[in-house]
């Protein structure tokens, strides 16, 4: 049976990929985004691909307050839900982040429209005892390091908040995932310095899609920043903040 | 926008040059942001037509999107980024087709209407540019608009083989074929020599929709030019005894991990290829079939082929010779190669028919041959001055998709459109934005005073 799956941040590219490999499956998608003639084509090629029945529709993370209204629309176009991906975020410019008006900007999408459209999501499916919530963090979330400590603070933010969500929904039967990427060929990461065993977004949409098959709750993508990660938060304060990274 | 400053080359590995690289992911992101630009799509050009050393290359690989698929007209309308490989089997299991395709299918739409593409149907079918409906360019200003044989189309014959150098090119509207099967008919007719490869190649008796020949370069003397004619068309439903004739099968790609040692491909390996393939291939004499990817592409089966010739890379060279002259030219082109001891490991000729309209497009009537040719050393330039110098002088050309060092001249006398299409581009783009490594080599739009 295909499920109706709702996509929040649909033209990044991981958004991308992780699109394509519900398609692929059959399953149908609503794509949401601030732009709406890049969602117009990223639907046309789903279609086209796939065959399969994509909506899409305006969706602005940081106006928290058109987001009960956002839904409902979904919930017309689509009769009923059965997953969420939240895909949007906001890197921002660390160095313009030390003024409070920038970080703002950056804790608003990636933090506070977040908790807003997942907190209505959540109650969507609480009483239908089923459905996935699959929230995509970052690693640079797991600890405060000066070149994105603005947007890592909100995505460690995300990712406790999805943990608690997690708590909260698991006597629902409601799976809630965090996908922690590291290296991915996108936007964000094209031409920065210092990258390595980058991963391709279709790649990483595919393996987001598959771990709805598994039992796993936070997810790093690829499988070796788990590693990664577990080396960097286990260096002790002291020698960390004397670190250049 | 984020930029990388890398050494890119073309699909020969040769030049390799040191470019400024912009990905855009959205479509409006698609428009000239620096002084000097070329649209990239695959790189599968081979010389310098995908690089602007030390200036802008804009990738369009993330825009790739397939925005509309006529079932029933069979009318595709897409971006310009998306990939051959990709249109395939989404149009093939809907019973359409290509109607041009070039060896290869990792080349994205917008790179085969840039280089007007032909395939082994040319000489039925004519260039990749006589099916595009329509496209949408990004002119130097920014501004877009449409182009096709009725609209713009001063500029839509400018832009069709005009190298990315009119304007980005961003959506592309294609009339595919219809097809029964994913299989080719084919049939193979060995030539004990050149003069029977071409009779074998212009007899109405064993013409089809696609012909092509492969030609053992380093036979001599009696034997100059053999080779294998091989004919195919799509199969019928009646000739196909499967029970889902549309079906496609994933297939396998292998790749080379390593850049082979420049010694591998060498004079006596490559005789010894060439006779083991032309034994094999001249026994297939009664019709069977292919599927359109072992039969089109090949070459797409080892995924980065072009490692075999080392890392000095390899300069293809391809040239058209008019009907008339076509026989004496290609006789005096092997001669001069087999002279120099040279071998090409690859050499294909096929038939082209009549021109198409694109300005700067490639095809004439008449035969194109094209030749793989290791860079072992300088001194092979040397010797492609040669070839240009006996092409030239039957009439014929060099395709710039391919080429990677003809001269500012020798273009202009191949390309005898140049003037007229000269005009045009001044007309869009009077500061010259859109310009290539290519471009500068051969002073296009920046004529030597």
């Amino acid at each position: 049976m295909s499920a109706n799956v709702l996509i929040l941040g649909a033209t990044s590219a991981i958004a991308r990929g992780t699109a394509a490999a519900f398609a692929a499956r059959g399953d149908n998608l609503y794509l949401a985004s601030r732009d709406l003639a890049e969602l117009q084509r990223i639907a046309a090629d789903l279609q086209v691909r796939y065959g399969v029945k994509v909506h899409y529709g305006l969706f602005d993370a940081a106006a928290t307050d058109t987001h009960p209204e956002f839904f409902l629309t979904v919930l017309k176009d689509m009769q009923e839900l059965h997953g969420v991906v939240l895909a949007f975020g906001l890197l921002g410019d660390q160095q313009a982040a030390h003024e409070f008006s920038v970080a703002e900007k950056i804790i608003a999408s990636n933090f506070t429209g977040a908790v807003s459209i997942l907190s209505i999501c959540a109650n969507y499916f609480e009483p239908l005892k089923r459905g996935f919530i699959i929230g995509i963090s970052s690693v640079a979330g797991d600890r405060g390091r000066q070149s994105n400590y603005v947007y890592g603070a909100a995505k460690g933010g995300l990712s406790l908040y999805l943990q608690g969500l997690r708590n909260r929904l698991f006597p629902s039967g409601v799976r809630v995932v965090t996908i922690k990427p590291g290296f991915v060929d996108t936007a964000m990461t094209f031409g920065l310095p210092g990258l390595f065993l980058v991963a391709s977004p279709q790649n990483i949409g595919r393996q987001i899609v598959q771990t709805l098959g598994k039992s796993a709750d936070i997810v790093y993508l690829p499988g070796f920043w788990r590693f990664i990660m577990l080396i960097i938060k286990h260096v002790p304060e002291v020698i960390f903040k004397r670190m250049k990274m | 926008m984020p930029t990388l400053t890398k050494p890119i080359s073309g699909w020969g590995r040769y030049p390799l040059q040191v470019c400024e690289l912009e990905r855009p992911e959205r479509y409006a992101d698609l428009r000239p942001t620096s002084d000097t630009l070329i649209a990239r799509g695959q790189g599968r050009s081979y010389g310098d037509a995908s690089l602007n050393e030390h200036g802008r290359v804009l990738l369009t690989e993330r825009i790739d999107r397939m925005l509309e698929l006529d079932v029933q007209q069979g009318i595709l309308r897409a971006e310009a980024g998306v990939t051959l490989a990709d249109i395939l089997p989404v149009i093939v299991k809907q019973g359409w087709f290509l109607p041009v395709t070039p060896g290869t299918k990792f080349v994205s739409l917008g790179g085969c209407v840039a280089s007007d593409v032909h395939g082994k149907n040319h000489h039925h079918d004519g260039g990749f540019a006589e099916h595009v409906l329509a496209i949408e360019l990004i002119l130097a200003d920014g501004s877009h608009i449409k182009c096709s044989a009725t609209e713009n189309a001063d500029i839509f014959w400018a832009t069709v083989g005009g190298m990315g150098l009119t304007g980005i090119i961003g959506e592309v509207t294609l009339k595919l074929i219809p097809i029964q099967t994913t299989q080719i008919s084919v049939t193979n007719h060995a030539a004990k020599n050149l003069a029977h490869l071409f009779e074998l190649l212009q007899d109405p008796a064993l013409d089809d929709r696609y012909s092509v020949a492969w030609v053992d370069c380093l036979a001599t003397g009696e034997q100059l030019g053999r080779g294998v004619a091989m004919f195919g068309h799509h199969a019928s439903s009646a000739e196909f005894s499967g029970s889902n004739p549309l079906q496609t099968k994933p297939k396998r790609t292998r790749s080379l991990p390593f850049d082979f040692p420049s010694w591998v491909l060498n004079p006596l390996s490559i005789k010894l290829f060439n006779k083991l393939y032309y034994y094999k291939e001249s026994r297939k004499t009664a019709p069977f079939l292919s599927d359109y990817d072992s039969y089109f592409y090949p070459l797409d089966a080892l995924g980065n082929w072009n490692r075999m010739y080392g890392k000095r890379g390899f300069v293809q060279y391809q040239c058209v010779l008019p009907e008339a002259t076509a026989l004496a030219g290609m006789t005096a082109l092997l001669k001069e190669l087999s002279a120099s001891r040279r071998a090409s490991f690859l050499a294909v000729l096929k038939r082209f028919g009549a021109a198409g309209k694109g300005l700067l497009s490639f095809p004439l009537p008449g035969y194109t041959l094209a030749l793989d040719l290791p860079l072992h050393d300088k001194a092979l330039f040397s010797l492609l001055d040669k070839l240009d110098h006996i092409v030239l002088q039957h009439g014929g050309r060099v395709y710039l998709a391919k080429d990677a060092r003809i001269s500012a001249e020798s273009f202009r006398s191949m390309y005898p459109h140049y003037a007229e299409w000269l005009k045009i581009k001044q007309s869009i783009d009077p500061a010259n934005r859109y310009s290539s490594s290519l471009s500068r080599r051969l002073h296009i739009a920046g004529e030597v005073k």
